[in-house]
Parts: C-alpha cells; sequence; structure tokens
C-alpha cells in the first residue's frame, strides 16, 4: 500500500483520535472527550447515510428517524427498569439487538415503501415518514411526550465494558468508528457496492445488464439505518437522555449538511465532515463579538445559513477538494 | 355521534385544506416548471407572518395589515430568488435542499434577532372576531368562514390565471418544455422570479390567515411545510388540481381524525389504550395517506402530463 499525503493526513487524525482521552486528561480539561464522543457518533451516522447519499445517489433527508428510534430502545428500556423493575430490560446486548432490530425493521418499511420512488418524491417521502415518527414520539405520553426521557442508567453490558466511564465509552464509540468506516470500505469495494454505484450513474444499464436496483437499494437503505440505530444507542448512553427532537427532520439536515461538507461519497467525507459540522457550531455560538449590544455567538446561524448556501454553491466537494490528492472531477450525486 | 360538532370539524378541515393549497400551489409551482425544490418555502409563511403582525401593529387595522404584507411577501420572494435561489436551478436536488435549509436557519435566526423568541399574536377586527350561526344552533368564527371564503377565491382566480391567461399559458409551457419556451423567445429568467413572488405572495397569505388563530411563531413555517410536502406529494408535484384536492383531503382527514378518532378507538380499545394510542395514531393518520397513494400511485394522483421522472 503506497502511503499518500491524504493516506497521511488520515492516519494523524486517526492517531490524535484514539489518544484523545489521554490528551485531555494531560490537560486536565475533560469536556474535549465528551464533545468528540458526540462528533464521532456523529460520523457514524453520517458515514452511514453516505451510503445511501454520496454512492446511492438516494437523498434519504430522514435518517434522524433511525438514530432516534434507536436512542428511544435504550431510553425505554432504562425507563422500564427504572419505573417497573423489569432489569432485563436494562441489559446492554437485549438493547442494542432491540435498537438493531428495530431500525432496521423501521427502515424496511420506510425503505419499501419509499424507493419505489424517485428524485424529488424520494427526498419527500423519507422527510416525511421521519416527521411521522417525530410525531408519534412527541404523542407518546408515557415515554416523556415533549419533554423526553431522562435516562437513569447507561446501558448494563455486563461488565465487558463501563459505560458509564467516559474514557470506556469513549473506546467503545472510536473503535465502532473505525469498524464501520472498514465495513463500509469493503461494502463500496464489493459487487454490492458496484450494482449500487452503477444504479445511481445509469440505472437503464444496470437493469440491462441483469439486476434489479429496488432490491439493492433497499438492502443498502436498511443497512444504512441500521447502522444509524447503532449511532442512536451510542447517543442515548452519551447524553443520558433522549427527547422527540433527536428525530426532528432537521437533524436530518444536520447529517446531509456533514456529508456535504467532508465532500460527497469519499470514504472519510463524513467523518471530516461531522468534525467541521460540530467546530463550526462551537467556534460560531462562541464568537466573542458584540455589535450594538448584541453578542454575535448568539445568532450564529444567521452566519451558518448563508455559509451553507455557500458551499453548495462554490465548494461543492467539501474539505475534500482543500486535501492533497482531490478528484478533480466531482461526478455528481 | 354530535353532528353539529362534526359539521364544525368538516369546516375546519376544509380552512386547514385550504390554507395547505396556498402553500402547496407555491410550492408546486415552482417544483414544476423550474425543478427546484424549495424547503424555505415555510419561512416565507411565517414572514407573512411576522408582517402582518407588524403592519397591524404600524396601521391598527388587521385589513390594511394584511393588504400590506402581500406586496411585501412578493418582493421579499423576488429578492430571494434573485439573491440566492437563482443559480441552483441547474443544480441538483441536494444541493437545492441544502442551500434552502440554510435559508430556513438565516430566517430563523433573523425572525428571533428582529423580532425576538417570544411569540407574537394578530388582534383582529370585531367583525372577524365574532361567531354566526351557519345554521341554527351551530355557531362558526367569522375569521375562520373569511379563510374559507378567501381561500376559495384564490383558488378560483389561481385556476382562472394558469389556465386562461397569457401567463398561465407561459407557466403550462415552461412545466412541459423549459428549453423550448425560451427558444421561442420568452424571458424564462424573468417568468421564473415572477412565478416565485407569486409563490411567495401565497404562501405571505397563508401564513396572514393563520396567524390570527394559530400563534405566529418561529419555527411555524416548519411543521406546515411538512404537511405541505405531503400534499404535493399525494397530489403529484407539479399539478395545481392535485394540490388542491390533496391540500382539501389532507385537511379534512387531519382535523376530523384528531377530534373523532379518540371516539372511535374507544369502540375497539379499553378507554386508557384509547387514551393513549390515540394522539400518536391520529397524526400519523395523513403519512399512512401518503404511504398507502405512493404505494399504488408512485407519480402521486394526479402526476402531470409529460413528466416522465
Amino acid at each position: 500500500m503506497k502511503l499518500t499525503t491524504r493516506g497521511i493526513i488520515n492516519t494523524i487524525l486517526f492517531v490524535f483520535l484514539g489518544s484523545l482521552p489521554f490528551l485531555t486528561d494531560w490537560m486536565g480539561d475533560s469536556f474535549y472527550t465528551g464533545l468528540t464522543s458526540r462528533i464521532l457518533i456523529l460520523a457514524i451516522a453520517a458515514t452511514s447515510l453516505n451510503l445511501l447519499i454520496g454512492y446511492g445517489g438516494m437523498v434519504s433527508f430522514g435518517h434522524a428517524a433511525y438514530i432516534g428510534i434507536g436512542a428511544y430502545v435504550v431510553g425505554i428500556g432504562a425507563f422500564h427498569a427504572f419505573e417497573d423493575g423489569i432489569d432485563w430490560m436494562l441489559n446492554g446486548y437485549v438493547q442494542l439487538i432491540a435498537a438493531l432490530l428495530a431500525s432496521a425493521l423501521i427502515a424496511l418499511i420506510i425503505g419499501a415503501i419509499s424507493l419505489r420512488t424517485h428524485g424529488v418524491y424520494f427526498i419527500m417521502i423519507t422527510m416525511a415518514f421521519s416527521q411521522m415518527l417525530y410525531f408519534t414520539a412527541v404523542g407518546i405520553e408515557t415515554y416523556g411526550a415533549d419533554d423526553g426521557l431522562t435516562i437513569y442508567a447507561r446501558s448494563d453490558m455486563l461488565g465487558l465494558i463501563d459505560l458509564n466511564d467516559e474514557k470506556s465509552l469513549y473506546y467503545l464509540i472510536f473503535f465502532s468508528l473505525v469498524f464501520v468506516l472498514y465495513f463500509m470500505h469493503r461494502l463500496i469495494g464489493s459487487e454490492f457496492g458496484a450494482v449500487i454505484r452503477g444504479s445511481r450513474s445509469n440505472e437503464a444499464r444496470m437493469r440491462a445488464i441483469g439486476f434489479s436496483p429496488y432490491k439493492y437499494r433497499l438492502v443498502a437503505f436498511v443497512i444504512a439505518g441500521t447502522i444509524a440505530g447503532y449511532a442512536g444507542f451510542l447517543m442515548a448512553n452519551l447524553s443520558d437522555f433522549v427527547s422527540p427532537s433527536i428525530l426532528h427532520w432537521t437533524r436530518s439536515g444536520d447529517l446531509i449538511i456533514m456529508i456535504v461538507l467532508g465532500g460527497i461519497g469519499n470514504l472519510f467525507g463524513p467523518l471530516y465532515g461531522a468534525i467541521a459540522f460540530v467546530m463550526l457550531e462551537e467556534l460560531l455560538s462562541s464568537i466573542p463579538l458584540t455589535i450594538g449590544g448584541l453578542s454575535v455567538g448568539e445568532y450564529w446561524q444567521l452566519i451558518f445559513g448563508p455559509l451553507l448556501i455557500f458551499v453548495v454553491l462554490y465548494a461543492r466537494n467539501g474539505i475534500d477538494s482543500f486535501l492533497p490528492g482531490a478528484r478533480k472531477n466531482h461526478d455528481g450525486a | 355521534m354530535n353532528w353539529l360538532l362534526m359539521l364544525e370539524q368538516v369546516l375546519n378541515g376544509f380552512q386547514l385544506g385550504l390554507l395547505l393549497f396556498l402553500l402547496a400551489a407555491g410550492l408546486t409551482l415552482v417544483f414544476g416548471i423550474m425543478d427546484m425544490i424549495n424547503l424555505a418555502h415555510g419561512s416565507l409563511y411565517m414572514m407573512g407572518a411576522y408582517f402582518c403582525a407588524t403592519f397591524t401593529g404600524w396601521t391598527g387595522s388587521f385589513l390594511i395589515g394584511a393588504v400590506l404584507t402581500l406586496p411585501a411577501v412578493f418582493l421579499l420572494g423576488i429578492v430571494v430568488e434573485v439573491i440566492a435561489l437563482r443559480s441552483l436551478y441547474a443544480r441538483d436536488h441536494l444541493d437545492q435542499v441544502l442551500a434552502t435549509f440554510g435559508l430556513i436557519l438565516f430566517f430563523n435566526e433573523a425572525t428571533r434577532l428582529i423580532w425576538g423568541p417570544i411569540g407574537l399574536s394578530i388582534p383582529l377586527p370585531a367583525f372577524l372576531n365574532q361567531t354566526v350561526e351557519i345554521i341554527p344552533g351551530a355557531p362558526y368564527p367569522t375569521f375562520r368562514l373569511a379563510i374559507i371564503v378567501v381561500g376559495c377565491l384564490v383558488a378560483a382566480l389561481l385556476y382562472y390565471i394558469v389556465s386562461k391567461t397569457r401567463l398561465g399559458m407561459l407557466i403550462r409551457a415552461g412545466a412541459s418544455n423549459r428549453e423550448m419556451i425560451g427558444a421561442l423567445g420568452i424571458n424564462i429568467k424573468l417568468l421564473f422570479t415572477l412565478v416565485f413572488g407569486l409563490g411567495a405572495a401565497l404562501a405571505g397569505l397563508a401564513g396572514l390567515m393563520a396567524g390570527p388563530i394559530l400563534s405566529v411563531e418561529i419555527g411555524m413555517g416548519e411543521s406546515i411545510l411538512i404537511l405541505t410536502l405531503v400534499v404535493i406529494v399525494i397530489g403529484g408535484i407539479g399539478s395545481i388540481k392535485g394540490a388542491f384536492i390533496a391540500a382539501i383531503i389532507v385537511g379534512l382527514i387531519d382535523t376530523v381524525g384528531r377530534s373523532f378518532l379518540p371516539e372511535i378507538l374507544r369502540l375497539i380499545l379499553s378507554d386508557d389504550s384509547a387514551a393513549t394510542a390515540a394522539p400518536a395514531i391520529s397524526s400519523m393518520l395523513i403519512y399512512l395517506l401518503m404511504a398507502l397513494v405512493l404505494a399504488i400511485k408512485p407519480q402521486g394522483l394526479f402526476p402531470p402530463k409529460g413528466v416522465g421522472r
């Protein structure tokens, strides 16, 4: 394997991320471990969405729904364990399997209907379905409705990993991301990945050589949903809280922003995008500038919104295009 | 079942349907002729409500406020089109979704900056703020009745413009073949800008009429945007007729479902579980409808002719 400049940059990033908890220990400020945990979870979710948008050309605008499902499984498990004394519902493995199955099943149903449509219909339908789940979460009084659920106990992994320990949780998230990236790399290189990519560039030709894109797309949709559900499982354990806002459609928009910021259809793009997104959010909202008695940082989206339009109009390949060895031609999505 | 209550709910559903139609008409026109998905359409609805609240405050009259709001939102729509959206027509839908998402963030934040985080209310004049008996024993608010009348008038006017006037002819021609009408010497840029402004004004009209009933607040555009998307997906993107029929269906099902589902569920389930399940199920109703329609007709009920997408 030839080491390119780009490869070196990626390696440095992963070494940095891998040693981060010790760096923050050394700095005596564990705030950044929590912040980076959040970034990496978002990166996992964005990577799964990149399979659909970047490689498959399926602009799903409801991906936050699966994060929400994964997170709600943890929340509901902890709720019943705490309120009704049902101990097995706090079992992390039960929660994990339930989170994966639930998100896969919902992705299967939503995908089966949505993938019958194309283009703008697909965007709107995935968005509408995620809003349906959002309103469902808002409507269920038992699980806190609008206010959400506070998770009093994190998933019990039976002594294998202690999720209450910030460092263990961080490494679980970090290695999950590494695994998801590796899995995605293999998946995209496989025949399955070739069909997914081929159906994006030329669906008619794909049919002509004997593949039915629908089935492959549906499988990709379910895989992406399941990985996002896993991200939700991690997110609930990180934030000890789950509320309907986690599956609001604007959260799905955030994930798409991350993918575009990082560079579409690039394996590491979503990771860079997630870092850039959260950093921008943190930086812009803490601008110390005050104009006419109004703090600029408080209205950071006033800057972020136009910035987004600017990126879309003038920097199509996002961060990817600034890294050395970028592809000259972006082949569309 | 209480028939008077039923009648009131049907009228409410009709009124919601007409509001949705005003939004859906603009969105579906913009999509139909420019192949452009505009998520910020809900923001124009919100601006309509805020402008109206402000103008009503200045002039002391809701009617004058409303009349001033329409050209204001029309102009705002044109400014947004010229500055931000014009360069997006040739881009793919992902770019359009993202850029207009950026616009939503901008509008919400700008609104919070200008009008503050607390919602506003729009005071109604006395003659709109009372009830009339539509049939003996069934009082109904005059303002809601006014919304129904205005909605029907605008729908008729829109039908007339699109099917009988030169502008409408150009719009229809643009929807079926953009390059061709450009080649025939029509200033297509100007046409796009005008249509966008028209759509914005319709959204503003919906916003100023919804303002006094719901509250004028940040984010009001987003919840109704999703409903509007459902409407145009069910109706068939690009079809005004489809948008009208789907809007009325969605309005009726949503409103009537919300008020009668608990009673219906109580017939099957225990009181307790009916009370728990009803709110969740009734908010899912229209999405189930959408899924059903798409399962049978993936292009919506009235796919516009000549669109093979």
